[in-house]
């Protein structure tokens, strides 16, 4: 029943005196892409380590193949089932050529049989034509290219990438990821992908995991993540601008009423009447139309009137923050706001389906 | 090209490896009489004839005596009597030997200020430098050469010190090049100064005095307080230096290139000017 | 000004006629520097990347000596060589005084120091992230050293130079524990300061040219292996 190729249990890392990573319970599947994401210094990073066997945790269990790998173990060997990508290339000296295949030297190959598999590589990843530039002499994002392909010519039974797209400028970035999720799609190998950017985690992750403060938050399909976060801390990382307080009032088959005090939503989940709960509002899912009172459309039963407070262009789309007697943030493309008009001071009214609205029972702290 | 450069200093390591000398004599020695030249033409003699490998360490006068007087030396051969007789007094050095002589010259500018070419004595010559406060340049090393200069500055009465009497601090040849240099005057032994000839201006201006003898004996160092000595050896080479074969080698070196010999040889003889 | 002329006239005249003493002496000049910088490689490498990959106590201490050392008189170490090595001395039952190893013995201890320094210096300014990527690649502890090595064999085979330039122009070691022996321990410096003092200025100038060549050869053929990985 277990797919795992790898798995963390009970993994302890402690850093000068206190607990920097604890994680309970963290599973690989075979031939899927999990994206670990966090804020910095959650410890990510010392995760991915341990997992790959680069470091020794100070109490825990890691399991290759269901195998666990024993104190005394043979590392070299387990390791070398592993190939990893750094934020910084960090290519040898010589050229492009002899970085790529450095994993297989490493490993002893034969040459003949080296250089197949440099060559395939190499034109997977667009840089054949780079073969025999000099590593001290590439930009930033060729050298990168260099260094995905170096990992991917070892052919790993488990991949790690940690942040390799962190020191790279958009363009390059958006080109990279573009071809790092065909070649990952094409090749079919396990994958560990840690990054703090939540794009790349959508993009690239089957599942995705959250680790806030050294633990392990919550791990899901990207939907579960970043539409069901499952506390409010993760749902703040994930992208969730809209957290309300609140209380469920009511129960109508599945249509809860909760009362967050200056009105009320109406959101879709099963949970007790009287609960104290958190609702969640992304931000793409709030939809804006003129203060006109229309009925409702598209199934949309939340109304909400309230006037502009402020307008921030972010990128190619709109972040419009309105006050509905609660501050709400609204992410909305240019036509819209073109179409309604909208300027600091307009009367809006903000709409939202009940299944948009996502519930967080609170805890008792 | 990186392995060409590694082979070759594995090479020269391996052929670098070398081996302590069984039979080596240990000569200590001034640097004139290395300079003269004439130990490059002794000490293979000897080694021939012998089968001993000399070690010769050409240092100052005072070095050579104190590496003797540790035993870090077994032969002694110097030109210091004075000094030399303090230690045969300790007893560290013994069988004293004389060898050969030679002499020291008085040299100056060709002009003379101090009109030193009348004087009719080395120790009058200094007084009248001293008198003139002309410039005069001293090997200041405590060689033998400066231990001679000294005494002959004691008998003149004059305490050298001022701005006219300059300490080289060096051997004999660097002495002359400054004097030359500095239009001073110096004292020299003969055969350094026939060697530096041509190239100082510098003229003898006084010669043949008796204290201006140069002297020159061998001694050997006592094994008795250190066993590492060795005193056969050493021995052997004292015995060579008086022999009369070598003796007469001794006689007729420096006459092929400078027309005089650099050396009297004395062995068997009374001391030379009467002194001990 | 022709006394430089008469040098070079000189040092021409020496080699045609492969003057049998002035290749002795270069030959051993050669081979006693080749040897002690061969030996301080051996010893410096290894130390100095030690040092810098691994955290102990006195850790500073350890390197300020270091520092401190590729600094000393090369007469100092002599003196202090010569007196370990005197008869009398605790390593006088060697043997070893006036003999080629004594001035390979002292230009180790002057050259290692030098060597072990710019080693650590070398391997330090390597990112740290380096190492554990050539270990996330699949290299084994010493494959790491290897490649940590090759990355830094530049600055590394400026060390070399550094460490062989450093004793092949000494000239107070080699005399305090060689002695300047013709035929035994007499190499290029020594008997360019002995011709000098005799008045020979021509044979001086002559075997300073032989010296410099030497050491511009030696360098040349480091700096070509050096700059080889420099092609862009």
């Amino acid at each position: 029943m277990n797919d795992c190729i790898l798995e963390g249990r009970n993994v302890q890392v402690l850093y000068e005196g206190r607990l920097a990573l604890a994680v309970a319970e963290i599973g690989v599947h075979r031939g899927e892409t999990l994206a670990v994401i966090g804020p910095n210094g959650a410890g990510k990073s010392t995760l991915l380590r341990i997992l790959g066997l680069l470091e020794r945790p100070a109490s825990g269990q890691i399991l290759l193949d269901s195998q666990l790998v024993a104190k005394d173990a043979d590392l070299l060997a387990l390791r070398r089932r592993f190939a990893s990508v750094f934020q910084d290339p960090l290519l040898i000296e010589g050229t492009v050529e002899r970085n790529v295949g450095l994993g297989l030297q490493l490993r002893r190959m034969a040459q003949s049989a080296a250089s197949e598999r440099i060559r395939l590589w190499m034109q997977r990843f667009g840089i054949e034509g780079l073969a025999s530039r000099q590593a001290s002499s590439l930009s930033g994002g060729e050298a990168q290219r260099v260094s995905l392909a170096r990992a991917f010519a070892i052919e790993p039974d488990i991949l790690l990438l940690d942040e390799p797209f962190a020191a790279l400028d958009p363009l390059t970035r958006e080109m990279l990821l573009r071809d790092l999720h065909r070649i990952l799609r094409e090749s079919g190998v396990t994958c560990v992908f840690v990054t703090h950017d939540r794009d790349e985690a959508q993009r690239l992750g089957d599942r995705v995991a959250v680790v806030m403060d050294g633990r392990l938050q919550q791990v899901g399909t990207p939907e579960e993540v970043f539409g069901r976060p499952i506390s409010e801390s993760v749902a703040r990382f994930v992208g969730v601008d809209n957290l309300l307080a609140g209380q469920v009032t009511a129960d109508h088959e599945g249509l809860l009423a909760v009362d967050v005090g200056s009105f009320s939503v109406r959101a879709s989940g099963r949970i007790p009447v009287g609960s104290p709960v958190i609702v969640c509002l992304r931000p793409e899912d709030l939809v804006l139309q003129s203060g006109v009172e229309t009925d409702a459309r598209d199934g949309a039963l939340n109304h909400l009137p309230g006037r502009v407070t402020g307008l921030f262009l972010t990128g190619s789309q709109y972040r419009v923050e309105v006050d509905c007697g609660h501050p709400l943030v609204a992410l909305v493309t240019k036509h819209c706001v073109q179409a309604l008009w909208l300027a600091p001071l307009s009367e809006v009214l903000v709409d939202f389906k009940p299944s948009a609205a996502h519930l967080i029972v609170k805890q008792e702290s | 090209m990186k392995r060409i450069a590694l082979f070759l200093m594995v090479f020269f390591a391996l052929a670098g490896a070398s081996v302590a000398a069984p039979k080596s004599v240990i000569l200590a020695t001034t640097t004139s009489t290395q300079d003269s030249g004439l130990l490059d033409v002794l000490v293979p003699l000897f080694e021939k004839q012998t089968g001993y490998t000399v070690k010769t360490i050409a240092v100052g006068t005072g070095q050579s005596l104190a590496l003797g007087d540790r035993g870090e030396a077994d032969v002694v051969l110097v030109h210091a009597p004075k000094v030399e007789l303090e230690y045969l007094a300790k007893g560290t050095l013994v069988n004293r030997r004389l060898v050969m002589h030679n002499d020291f010259v008085l040299l100056g500018p060709a002009a003379d200020p101090a009109q030193v070419k009348g004087a009719k004595t080395a120790v009058e010559a200094l007084k009248r430098i001293a008198a003139q406060g002309s410039a005069f340049v001293s090997r200041g090393d405590n060689s033998g050469t400066q231990i001679l200069e000294l005494s002959l500055w004691k008998l003149a009465g004059v305490e050298p010190k001022g701005k006219w009497y300059l300490e080289a601090g060096q051997g004999m040849g660097a002495t002359l090049m400054i004097a030359s240099e500095k239009a001073a005057y110096t004292l020299s032994d003969r055969a350094t100064y026939l060697a530096f000839q041509q190239r100082i201006g510098s003229v003898i201006l006084l010669e043949g005095d008796a204290p201006l003898l140069n002297i020159y004996h061998v001694m050997e160092v006592n094994p008795a307080n250190y066993p590492r000595v060795n005193a056969a050896g050493g021995k052997a080479f004292a015995d060579f230096l008086v022999s009369p074969e070598t003796q007469a080698v001794i006689r007729a070196f420096g006459v092929e290139k400078y027309g005089q010999p650099l050396f009297v040889p004395d062995a068997g003889k009374p001391e030379p000017g009467g002194g001990r | 000004m022709d006394l430089m002329w008469e040098g070079i006239r000189k040092a021409i005249w020496l080699l045609f006629t492969a003057d049998r003493e002035v290749i002795g002496i270069s030959l051993l000049s050669l081979r006693v520097s080749l040897t002690a910088t061969a030996i301080s490689l051996l010893i410096g490498i290894p130390l100095g990347t030690t040092i810098a990959l691994t955290r102990f106590p006195a850790r500073r201490i350890v390197i300020s000596l270091i520092n401190a050392g590729m600094g000393l008189p090369p007469v100092v170490v002599g003196l202090f060589i010569s007196i370990l090595l005197f008869r009398s001395g605790p390593l006088g039952f060697l043997d070893l005084l006036y003999t080629p190893t004594a001035i390979v013995i002292a230009q180790v201890v002057i050259a290692a120091p030098i060597v072990t320094g710019l080693t650590l210096a070398a391997v330090q300014q390597i990112p740290a992230k380096f190492r554990l990527q050539m270990l996330a690649l699949g290299a084994s502890r010493l494959q790491m050293l290897w490649l940590l090595l090759r990355q830094a064999r530049m600055p590394m085979l400026a060390a070399v130079m550094a460490g062989f330039g450093g004793v092949i122009s000494e000239i107070g070691a080699s005399m305090m524990v060689g002695g300047n022996i013709r035929g035994q321990t007499r190499v290029l410096t020594t008997a360019t300061v002995m011709e000098t003092g005799k008045g020979n200025f021509d044979i001086a100038i002559a075997l300073s040219i032989l010296l410099l060549a030497i050491t511009f050869g030696v360098n040349y053929l480091l700096t070509l292996i050096q700059q080889r990985a420099r092609t862009p």
